[in-house]
């Protein structure tokens, strides 16, 4: 018997649609605008929700619901505008404007009912062009690390050097590494196994004539480092990113030295490219000498070998120790707060235990005297000059307080000379980390909520209508069989749905476009079919045989065909970025799929209603 | 219903030279554009910065030019996008300035010039570094992409038919790629997406031809390549005319209704899908004659076909 399929072939086949239909079923339901509350380290509890709730009522804002996932507080609206408005609302309240650790976020919550979720079940997540938010391409300058680990090595060697009693003429930053200079035989004879020993990660070289000693760091540190750098930077980035306030961030390593950082329905950009991209920290310093030498100093005179000159906010010198007492990562927690005694913007830091160890110790041994707070930030930016890149990186640092010490300082304290606005974002940038090196923004994609809006209905619109264009077109010139090809498409734009919402693949612009394309090449497959089903009634077979060599010869020509188109998908998929990869990821399911359902799904199709029939005519 | 009766017999080949004449001219003005007139190139490839503004009302370009030329932005370029509500404004990458802050700024300069509500739509920055990149990357792609089509179609096929059909690509993508040229719109990344896509389309109507054209060399005895080839082309003309009209009617509806920002690429395809069309009918079979092609060259593979045919 010809055209029958066994039952575990039609079975399969609801199988699989069942299951389709099932996970592509919450795109039918969208998202709900919503408002994510969540208090840092710390779980929303029911009497905060009430409270919420209950101050929402009373501003009379309208929400659909209310309801703790996660630790968080998750209030759904009817529209975007509520959603906006209740956001400031929330935002406006006094125990939350009071305390810093809450943060309050826009959100796009899925409305997918209780008994889809139970299987899973979500629909698709949108990219930023069809939501609206920002997406940056930060570079981390690496060269900077190296910097970095070279000038640390240079004052430990310093330091190591002193402590053994060891003689030397002067260390310093070489090409490529660092150079220590002797004062004599016996420095050299000393200096250098205790070198050696100490700092066991560098490749050195030794120059006897000249007593010098060269020291390297490895390739392999180098690129430990380099990773342990970038690394850092992502975590400090994400630290920062939750500061915002915003929900479902993605921040992701992107090649060797390049972070991917997308905020959904972020508008704001100014803001967010200053705190993403700030390296501001802070050091705090002994001053070193008297005003008069300070004075004297920036006029040309002499500054002492472990001193350094800086500049205050008005212009002031300053001449501050070389050693630095504590630095920015060793502070804990900082919020902005305003001060009590001057009323002048502040910001409130703890140190962790080293930190906080150190600074009792220095402000014990120095009481009465004065200590500065440095404000440091580094920027890169690169530049064209006679069509090769230049980077440049400038370093800020200014003195943004000096004062007395008046008594031991414990593990809090509060730092002042700040304007308001600086306070708090300083504050956001310490509480998150300093990044290990400065990032660049080297790409940037923003799009506004209406553009998002926009392009969700026209995408939609040109994928529904394009779809039932060819729908009319196939029940016209194929009849019977069209209305089955027809049927295969929906499956297969059922499937490709379930499948996208499965890999939570990101939907985007382009990615809708690949849908469309596939809409118009899936039925490439049952046209040629049916073309050899058409051709073979001509040569005067029988329509039962014509069915079956129909999809008989047909199927290498599919096969060959899409595993072409399929090559071309993989190749846009492994080069591209952002929009190709989207449009890659929807064609290449798309052929995928669209083999399972326009070959075995009409076959089906036609095998129950035709299959095993005496037949004079087919309606194709 | 029937757009072809199905015994068309339409001796294509014997047009072959006014075919290969047309072709030889499409290409030579499509090369002659990109050489002399390039390509407009999308902040993607060259670097620099794209903003859309929305204003609520009808806007004229004039005065927003003058507010950013009077801002340092002479070499701005302003035009309306889509609708005459919507400006875009591009402009190129600059030296020495903190670049991720001038889109913002240019935002800022818009809304505080303007008494009409200015809505930031679109900021694209591309940074020259990225552009650089993704211009190589794009060219990497398009080749690689031809060379694993070239190694499939040979195992497939044989040689002479990869090389038809490669060549029957290079002819739709430097077309295609002219096409843009010629009329200057913008080449951007998902130009570039779309070009890749006509290459996958393109092949496959090709691969359907040359799937055929070895069919009918094993099944016929008798008949000389050029018939043989018409004869494959005329029973594939009905199958190729209506993917292509399928393909076509929802490019329509995505360049009638997804929006300026989808236009280059569905302009590209539907560019593509004609050239792609006209190719796989005359350019991968013209040059099987040139090569003087033979039934024993499709006499290898038979084994493996088997195999496959069987699979459904």
């Amino acid at each position: 018997m010809i055209n029958q399929y066994p039952l575990w072939k039609y079975l399969l086949l609801v199988v699989v649609l069942i299951v389709g239909g099932i996970y592509s079923m919450p795109n039918l339901y969208g998202e709900d605008p919503s408002v994510l509350v969540s208090l840092r380290n710390k779980q929303i509890d029911e009497t905060t929700q009430q409270k919420i709730d209950e101050l929402l009522k009373q501003a009379s804002v309208q929400f659909k619901s209310s309801e703790l996932t996660n630790n968080k507080l998750l209030v759904r609206f009817n529209s975007v505008e509520t959603q906006l408005i209740a956001s400031s609302t929330i935002k406006s309240f006094d125990f939350i404007k009071r305390n810093s650790d809450y943060t309050v976020a826009l959100n796009l919550a899925p409305a997918t009912p209780a008994w889809l979720q139970s299987f899973n079940a979500l629909p698709m997540f949108l990219g930023l062009d069809l939501r609206g938010g920002v997406h940056f391409l930060l570079e981390v300058d690496m060269e900077t690390v190296v910097d970095n680990m070279e000038s640390d090595l240079v004052s430990e060697m310093r330091s190591h050097l002193r402590e053994n009693k060891v003689r030397y003429r002067g260390i310093k930053r070489a090409e490529g590494g660092i150079n220590i200079q002797f004062r004599d035989a016996s420095g050299l004879e000393q200096g250098e196994p205790k070198l050696r020993s100490q700092f066991r990660d560098l490749e050195y070289s030794t120059d006897e004539d000249n007593l010098m000693v060269f020291a390297r760091i490895t390739e392999k540190t180098l690129r430990q480092e380099r990773k342990s750098a970038i690394q850092q930077n992502v975590t400090t980035l994400r630290n920062r990113v939750n500061e915002l306030g915003v929900a479902e961030p993605v921040i992701q390593q992107q090649g060797e030295n390049r972070i991917v950082v997308q905020l959904p329905g972020v508008q704001d950009t100014a803001r967010a490219k200053d705190i993403l991209g700030a390296t501001a920290t802070l050091e705090f310093r002994l001053t070193e000498g008297t005003r008069a030498d300070w004075a004297s100093a920036a006029n040309g005179g002499t500054i002492p070998l472990n001193a350094k000159l800086y500049r205050e906010r008005n212009g002031d010198p300053v001449l501050l120790k070389r050693r630095v007492i504590v630095t920015g990562d060793q502070i804990n927690s900082a919020s902005s707060t305003i001060d009590t005694q001057s009323g002048t913007p502040a910001v409130s830091v703890r140190l962790d235990s080293k930190g906080a160890k150190k600074m009792g110790k220095t402000t014990q041994e120095n009481i009465k005297k004065p200590m500065a707070v440095v404000f440091i930030e580094n920027k890169v930016v690169t530049k064209m000059v006679d069509g090769k890149k230049v980077k440049t990186r400038t370093r800020k640092e200014e003195v943004i307080n000096i004062a007395t010490i008046q008594g031991q300082f414990s593990k809090q304290f509060q730092i002042t000379g700040l304007e308001s606005f600086e306070a708090r974002d300083l504050a956001l940038l310490l509480r998150a980390g300093a990044l290990k090196a400065p990032v660049e923004i080297v790409e940037e994609r923003t799009v506004g909520p209406s553009l998002g809006k926009d392009n969700i209905e026209q995408g939609f619109n040109s994928v529904m209508i394009g779809f039932c264009l060819v729908l009319v077109f196939m029940v016209i010139y194929y009849r019977a069989f069209g209305l089955m090809a027809n049927v295969a498409l929906t499956a297969n734009l059922v499937l490709i749905t379930a499948i996208l919402s499965l890999m939570q693949a990101t939907l985007t612009l382009p990615g809708i476009a690949g849908i469309v394309l596939t809409v118009g090449m899936a039925v490439d497959a049952n046209v040629l079919i049916f073309e050899r089903i058409r051709e073979e009634l001509r040569l005067g077979n029988s329509p039962q045989a014509s069915i079956h060599a129909g999809y008989e010869k047909a199927f290498s020509t599919i096969a060959d065909a899409n595993v072409t188109t399929f090559i071309a998908a993989i190749v846009l998929f492994s080069l591209g970025t952002g929009p190709v990869k989207g449009f890659a990821i929807t064609l290449s399911i798309g052929i995928l799929t669209s083999m399972f359902t326009a070959i075995m799904g009409t076959r089906a199709m036609v095998n129950l209603f035709y299959g095993g029939r005496n037949l004079k005519k087919l309606s194709i | 219903m029937h757009l072809l009766t199905g015994k068309t017999k339409i001796d294509f080949l014997g047009k072959r030279n006014i075919a290969l004449g047309f072709s030889v001219v499409l290409l030579l003005i499509s090369i002659a554009s990109i050489y002399t007139r390039g390509l407009n190139l999308g902040i993607d490839f060259t670097g620099g910065y794209l903003i859309e503004v929305g204003y609520t009302h009808s806007v004229e370009l004039e005065p927003v030019r003058k507010a950013l030329v009077k801002s340092k932005y002479s070499d701005a370029l302003i035009q309306h996008f889509g609708t005459s509500k919507d400006v875009l404004v591009r402009i190129a990458p600059r030296e020495g300035v903190n670049s991720a802050s001038i889109s913002d700024e240019v935002v800022h300069i818009l809304k505080s010039t303007s008494t009409d509500t200015v809505e930031m739509r679109r900021i694209e920055f591309v940074g020259p570094q990225v552009g650089e990149e993704l211009r190589e990357q794009g060219g990497l792609a398009m080749l690689i992409a031809l060379f694993g089509i070239m190694i499939y179609v040979g195992f497939r096929f044989q040689m002479k038919s990869a090389f038809g059909a490669i060549l029957a690509l290079v002819h739709d993508v430097i077309i295609t790629i002219g096409v843009f040229s010629i009329v200057q719109m913008p080449f951007d990344l998902s130009v570039l997406a779309a070009i890749l896509a006509v290459i996958g389309y393109s092949l496959n109507d090709t691969v359907v031809v040359l799937d055929r054209i070895r069919e009918t060399f094993r099944a016929q005895r008798k008949g000389t390549a050029i018939e043989i080839l018409n004869m494959s082309i005329n029973g594939t003309l009905s199958r190729t005319l209506m993917t292509s009209l399928t393909t076509l009617l929802v490019l329509g509806a995505l360049f009638a209704l997804g929006g300026e920002v989808i236009h280059g690429f569905a302009f590209a395809l539907i560019v593509g899908v004609f050239i792609g069309t006209y190719s796989s009918i005359y350019v991968a079979s013209s040059s099987l004659v040139l090569m003087r092609v033979e039934k024993h060259d499709f006499l290898e593979h038979v084994k493996e076909n088997e195999e496959i045919d069987d699979m459904p």
